[in-house]
């Protein structure tokens, strides 16, 4: 008992969460690739039909799905896992076990749709005509970045929302908010100069320059801009892994 | 081994409402509501081997205890001491999802009680077999009766073989034959050194499995002792002269 298997224990939750949403399901896993394509299409549309946009538009779409990938995981991942420790109140309150693997879990369940979406992203690459190149090495390291930051960002936020049910609600509209604030219908270059340290500072952000530079622009993202996105998932993380310990002790009082 | 000394659990009474707004006005107001103690001042011994009755009416804060013991809420005041593993039964059910089949439950259960994966497989022939719900381990959960449930929570606690078992109140649900099977478990469990802590309204099966009994009313310590000597002054005390009142 004391040297608990960490991971027989997040994988049993992973597939949890994983056949309660798709044993009724005909399409199964499929379901995670419509969302992108249909916001996909849409924007393409707008920004190349009614309101063309300096980015061109032979290629907008791919440029688009560029960021939607993990934007979509960032915006779903943060939303269910925020509610993950109140929706299993029942484990919480009759069994004993770490109580950090609940929003972990959560987490780590939407990576699966994450993998999808990525081979989804690499296909539409491809077809568009953008090689492979020896950069793709970075993709690994700055999508298991932004991982490790929505972990941290889950664990602040699942803690928080047992005491206070309203956080969900604050995340909801933090969602919509980011969608502007993400650069996914414009791009770099049409960003102010005094606004791009906080873009820079914005590990979603970071992750979306980092994706297309690799993916569309064939080159290493910057230095500072990989320095800057592993600062602050890493401290986001410690930063959730801090306040979660503090507040699970009264979880069971709360729930 | 289990040793309580003078524990205190409070709880406030919010309604069960958990919004800003509540916060903000408790905040403002700075006046807080008077807390409920769900236990009181509580304080006992159990060494290995033995095992406690824990009686009381609705509200005794009995399941409380259980929580405590098994690390689920922490209590403000006191110390308790808890020494090997614990597996705990809490309510039926609990821990087992209605939309997962018998066999993906038992399997979940078995990881959030820290087993690996390899003592899960070895043990799972085991817990079906003492379950005897081989023919429906396929099915999803929500098709079980809660006999069945009960079954399958019972015989995953028991087989982990946890140094401390806790068990409120799950035996009202099963047959007659299962229940001889699971105190005859109960008895070679108890053999082995191992530690049970038992909450039950029927106090014929206290009387049979446990050794000391400790009686709970508004979370305090009535009687704490001999478990026939407890269980007899509470069936005294229970004749009509009794209130159960809840907070």
């Amino acid at each position: 008992m004391r040297n608990r298997n960490y991971i027989f224990l997040l994988s049993n939750l992973v597939l949890k969460d994983f056949r309660i949403r798709y044993r009724n399901m005909s399409l199964g896993i499929l379901w995670s690739l419509v969302n992108p394509l249909v916001m996909m299409g849409v924007l393409t549309f707008v920004f190349t039909k009614i309101r063309p946009n300096d980015i061109g538009p032979h290629n907008y779409a791919v440029f688009v799905l560029c960021a939607l990938v993990p934007f979509n995981f960032y915006t779903i991942a943060f939303a269910t896992g925020t509610t993950s420790v109140i929706e299993n109140y029942h484990l919480i309150k009759r069994v004993r076990f770490p109580r950090e693997v609940i929003p972990v879990a959560s987490v780590l369940s939407n990576c699966l749709h994450f993998l999808v979406q990525i081979a989804l992203l690499i296909g539409f690459v491809l077809a568009f005509g953008y090689g492979m190149n020896r950069y793709w090495l970075w993709l690994p390291v700055v999508w298991g970045l932004e991982i490790a930051f929505v972990c941290g960002l889950t664990l602040i936020s699942s803690s928080l929302d047992v005491y206070l049910r309203d956080v969900r609600y604050v995340v909801e509209s933090s969602n919509l908010v980011m969608f502007w604030l993400v650069p996914i219908f414009y791009s770099f270059g049409s960003i102010p100069k005094q606004f791009e340290l906080v873009y820079n500072l914005n590990p979603i952000s970071a992750v979306v320059f980092a994706s297309r530079n690799v993916l569309l622009e064939g080159r290493s993202p910057a230095a500072s801009l990989l320095w800057n996105l592993a600062a602050v998932s890493l401290a986001v993380l410690a930063l959730g892994m801090l306040v979660f310990g503090r507040l699970k002790r009264r979880f069971a009082d709360y729930l | 081994m289990i040793e309580f000394r003078s524990v205190t659990k409070s709880y406030q009474r919010s309604g069960g409402r958990q919004i800003l707004r509540h916060a903000l006005m408790s905040f403002f107001r700075r006046r807080q509501p008077e807390p409920f103690h769900a236990l009181n001042n509580v304080s006992f011994h159990l060494t290995p081997g033995k095992s406690l009755a824990v009686i009381g009416p609705n509200g005794a804060g009995k399941s409380t205890l259980l929580s405590v013991v098994a690390g689920i809420v922490w209590p403000e005041q006191g110390t308790v001491t808890v020494e090997g593993s614990v597996a705990a039964l809490l309510e039926l059910g609990s821990g087992f999802h209605p939309d997962l089949t018998g066999a993906e439950n038992l399997r979940l259960n078995a990881a959030l009680l820290g087993l690996t994966r390899a003592r899960t497989l070895e043990l799972t022939g085991s817990i079906v077999d003492f379950s005897g719900l081989r023919d429906v381990m396929d099915e999803p959960l929500r098709t079980y009766s809660t006999g069945m449930m009960m079954r399958l929570a019972f015989s995953v606690a028991v087989n982990m073989e946890p140094d401390i078992l806790l068990i409120d109140e799950v035996f009202a649900v099963g047959d007659q034959d299962f229940q001889a099977k699971c105190i005859e478990r109960i008895r070679r469990f108890r053999l082995d050194g191992r530690t049970l802590i038992c909450v039950s309204h029927d106090t014929d099966i206290l009387l049979r499995m446990c050794d000391e009994g400790l009686w709970l009313d508004h979370g305090a310590v009535v009687r704490y002792g001999d478990v026939a000597e407890v269980v007899h002054a509470y069936r005294d005390a229970g004749s009509g002269k009794m209130s159960v009142s809840f907070p």
